[in-house]
């Protein structure tokens, strides 16, 4: 069953990259955004199984984001890989540390603290001139172990690089998915107690998931930095969080894949209404939000694993 | 032969309110103990100080010779101490041979949290235990079923199963058969004592149904009050006039001869 | 609000500079409790009905910002029709509200009547993830009707006048704003400590289920609360909307400040959302005479430091477990 997943998943990575030659440069460039936002997505998705819907990724997203662009900019080290680690190092300690206060919350308290301490971050960035307050700044064109690309070999050189970091970070999710600390997720949201008593520290594992969704959302915003060109606050505001939280909803959390398919497809759907019907974007997302919640509380990848079950897979396998 | 559980002038207090007091118990290993006792008499206290759910204002908890007296649950558990609920907690959603991989590869796992990761849950190690612990309880036809539909007593069986999978070396039973109804009571109970029995586990067991206690206990704990007032084997105690006084009740004769 | 703060000369008399800073000090702190004393009035208005509908119903509302929306922009509409009509101030003024409050009304029983009563009873976050939905729609509803210029209503504020303490300048609408904070309390506060209503609000928040067991209709409770914390996001919204440019948006931001109160306050606590509004209120207002640059962070701040004390508020102790 993994090893399907994983030979399935391969290849369809293989695909993605293959396939950035023959693409014009926006599907490219849609596709790299998307993809970096799904690993905040994936981030999202860790902490989802344990019942912890956090409002607040945009804190490690707009982290790694910044980290980028002002290491480029103050330090002039510009290698996209170097850049990136740092990002998701940066929202990584982050997370550690806000991770000893948010374990310690379930349910709505955690949505509403992390939502509080990405507002923090956006308080403190709104107001910084010298951070270029709600403008925020440009970020410096990377270069790849010395390849200096431009236009569109820039654009596909990014391209490869998110689809490699995700396919890393997909392999280390499903993984850990397979793994005691990823059932845990399951098991904590059903019966924190009996987790409790049979002698695991459940404070330990959310504090662990909150790390790994920190380091996620980091590696995401770094790569989307790169891929913009431009951070400002807006990055940490709430509505940037909702919108993971959107894709997570609609794609369902229920695998891997649905990370990265739900957003591609969210991406689309977002070029397409800027292009047919901007002013009623915000409406087209809550109706299929809504509808979503209330038909299909699994989100779309629930389809999915239904048409799966009836092909023959075990009922009542954890992933 | 040493305790394997050794309680000394223990006391619970919960600001003015004396939940709990002197109470001295010496257990050996392997023997079997029914806790009786009407509700408030300090059962749940005890058993919630040994396994660090309460921590003690006086007294020491000695466990194969080492002090655990307010040590944290997690640690008490891991060092070999289990306890199974009156209200069976277990994961609602996920199968029953899911809820005990995960029992199982918890109990099994090494290196703290960073182990966990690195430990897959169906390991094949934590597989076959989980597999033999279902047998032991004989719920294996329900490997596959999510455990909230499952008949009451199936899912005390997977409580209680969930709690010995990592070999426990004591045991601590809340009301294992409340809720379960009076044909199945003694059905649950011979094949939990059978399984603990192969596993050579020390058990506590907290009962109010006499007939029970009677059957299955090698030595009864009566509580009143906070207070051990009996102690001794079913026989012994289940006909002191005190202990019939206060929790068991006199069985009373009618008219004729007959037993009530 | 204005206090004119004038720098001592150097050299020259010690006692009269030091006099001139207490002066000065004075006025700062003078400025600061008024201004945070409006902008609490604001904040409290608009938490209120937030906190009592998540009280109540266990819902955190998102869409409350929309009635807060609603309310500005139907506030707005309002003084539009009556400046034209050239009616007296004050009778405007009530005019605003009455048709804000209504705008309220009618939309607090279509969202409850209509989408609510369909997620009654699933996880909270799925509920507040519902309202969310909610809210983005309401969002383009509100573009959809006024467009996206924005609308002045400022006629109500500046035919109110202002009033002066020394040399602090008061606006009298922010006085009202004041005022009207503190009837809302007032009658919060009376209406759930001395009417019979109150006393069945006060039984469903505490335990929903032993309340039905006691014949309190929970169906009817539910809508009315909804209606009633409705009105008053809209309430918040209309004696805003003067002070404010009425534009997209504005049901972004103040929502997120409401969560910051009710969140420290304590959900579903109304002396959690008076306390939880001057706090902060006083801090903003602090904040923007002493250190602008951390304005904004200091609310969130307060919040994550209150929740690290009190994760359920200042005003809600943890409930136990219910098997």
């Amino acid at each position: 069953m993994a090893a399907r997943a994983h030979i399935v998943g391969a290849l369809m990575f293989l695909i993605a990259a293959a396939a950035a030659p023959a693409l014009p440069d926006w599907i490219v460039s849609l596709a790299t955004i998307a993809f970096a936002n799904a690993l905040v997505v994936l981030g999202l998705i860790v902490m989802w199984r344990a019942g912890l819907v956090s409002f607040g990724q945009a804190l490690y997203y707009c982290i790694g984001a910044y980290t980028v662009a002002l290491v480029a900019r103050r330090t002039g080290f510009t290698d996209a890989i170097g850049l990136i680690v740092l990002g998701g190092v940066a929202a990584g300690l982050v997370a550690a540390l806000v991770g000893f206060l948010l374990a310690r919350y379930r349910e709505i308290f955690f949505a509403m603290l992390s939502l509080a301490l990405s507002m923090i971050l956006y308080g403190v960035l709104v107001k910084s001139e010298s951070l270029g307050s709600t403008d925020g700044f440009s970020v410096s064109p990377p270069t790849f172990l010395g390849y200096a690309p431009h236009g569109e070999a820039l654009g596909r050189s990014l391209y490869w690089l998110t689809l490699g970091v995700g396919a890393v970070a997909a392999m280390f999710v499903g993984g850990y998915f397979r793994s005691l600390a990823g059932s845990l997720a399951t098991a904590i949201r059903d019966n924190e107690i009996r987790v409790e008593f049979l002698g695991v520290s459940v404070t330990g594992i959310v504090h662990l998931k909150v790390i790994v969704s920190g380091v996620l959302g980091g590696l995401g915003g770094a790569l989307a930095a790169l891929a913009i060109g431009h951070v400002d606050p807006n990055m940490a505001y709430w509505t940037t969080s909702g919108s993971f939280v959107f894709v997570t909803i609609l794609a369902g959390a229920g695998s891997v894949a649905a990370a990265f398919v739900g957003s591609l497809c969210f991406e689309a759907l977002r070029s397409l209404a800027a292009d047919v019907m901007p002013d009623l974007w915000q409406m087209t997302l809550g109706t299929a939000l809504l509808l979503t919640i209330l038909f299909l509380p699994e989100g779309l990848g629930s389809v999915v694993t239904r048409l799966r079950r009836r092909g023959g897979a075990k009922p009542g396998t954890l992933t | 032969m040493s305790a394997i559980l050794a309680v000394e002038n223990l006391e619970k207090s919960f600001g003015s309110v004396v939940a709990a007091r002197d109470i001295n118990v010496s257990i050996p290993a392997e023997q079997t103990i029914g806790v009786i006792g009407a509700n408030g008499a300090g059962k749940t206290t005890f058993i919630n100080m040994i396994t660090g759910h309460l921590t003690p204002t006086k007294g020491t908890i000695r466990f194969e010779d080492r002090d655990i007296t307010g040590m944290p649950t997690r640690e008490i558990t891991r060092l070999g101490i289990s306890r199974s609920f009156q209200v069976a907690q277990v994961f609602p959603t996920m199968t029953v041979l899911d809820n005990m991989c995960i029992a199982a590869a918890i109990a099994r796992r090494r290196g703290g949290l960073f182990g966990a990761i690195a430990t897959p849950l169906r390991s094949p190690d934590a597989l076959a235990e989980a597999e033999a612990t279902l047998e032991l309880f004989q719920i294996g036809l329900y490997r596959h079923t999510p455990a909230n539909t499952l008949p009451q007593g199936i899912r005390k069986l997977l409580d209680i199963g969930m709690a010995v999978v990592g070999w426990p070396r004591l045991l601590l039973l809340d009301e294992p058969t409340s809720g379960i109804s009076i044909e199945e009571k003694f059905s649950l109970m011979s094949v939990v004592m059978t399984a603990l029995k192969s596993r050579k586990i020390t058990v506590l067991f907290v009962e109010h149904d006499m007939e029970i206690v009677g059957r299955f206990a090698e030595r009864v704990l009566a509580f009143y009050d906070g207070t051990v007032i009996a102690d001794g084997s079913p026989a012994e105690t289940l006909e002191q006039p005190r202990v019939q006084e206060l929790i068991t009740g006199v069985k009373l004769k009618a008219p004729g001869g007959a037993h009530a | 609000m204005d206090a004119r703060n004038e720098a001592g000369h150097d050299g020259g008399d010690n006692g009269d500079a030091s006099l001139q800073q207490r002066c000065a000090f004075v006025l700062t702190a003078l400025a600061i409790t008024t201004d945070g004393l409006v902008y609490a009035a604001y904040l409290f208005i608009v938490a209120i009905g937030l906190t009592l509908i998540f009280g109540v119903m266990k819902i955190l509302n998102v869409a409350h910002g929309s009635f807060y929306a609603f309310g500005a922009y139907g506030a707005a509409t309002a003084v539009g029709l009556y400046v034209e009509g050239d009616i007296n101030a004050a009778l405007g003024f009530l005019f605003m509200i009455a048709f804000a409050m209504a705008i309220g009304v009618v939309m607090g029983v279509i969202l409850e009547r209509g989408l609510l009563k369909l997620v009654y009873g699933r996880d909270e976050v799925v509920v507040v993830l519902v309202t969310y939905a909610v809210f983005l729609i309401l969002e383009d509803v509100i573009r959809l009707i006024w467009g996206a210029q924005s609308y002045p209503a400022f006629q109500p504020m500046v035919s109110a006048g202002n009033v002066e303490i020394g040399d602090l300048v008061l606006s009298n609408y922010d006085l009202v704003l004041v005022a009207i904070a503190a009837i809302v309390a007032a009658l919060a506060w009376w209406a759930l400590k001395f009417t019979r209503y109150g006393k069945v609000l006060t039984t469903v928040i505490f335990d929903r289920e032993t309340a039905a067991a006691f014949g309190i209709n929970v169906t009817v409770v539910y809508t009315v609360t909804f209606i009633i914390g409705a009105a008053l996001g809209a309430l918040g919204g209309a004696v805003m909307a003067p002070k404010i440019s009425v534009t997209l948006g504005i049901g972004v931001e103040v929502i997120v400040l409401a969560f910051a109160v009710v969140a420290i306050g304590g959900m579903g606590s109304i002396e959690g959302a008076l306390v939880g509004a001057l706090i902060v209120g006083l801090c903003r207002a602090a904040a923007v005479h002493l250190a602008p640059q951390i304005e904004l962070f200091v609310i969130y701040g307060v919040m994550a430091l209150v929740l690290v004390a009190r994760p359920y508020g200042l005003f809600v102790r943890a409930q136990p477990r219910k098997i």
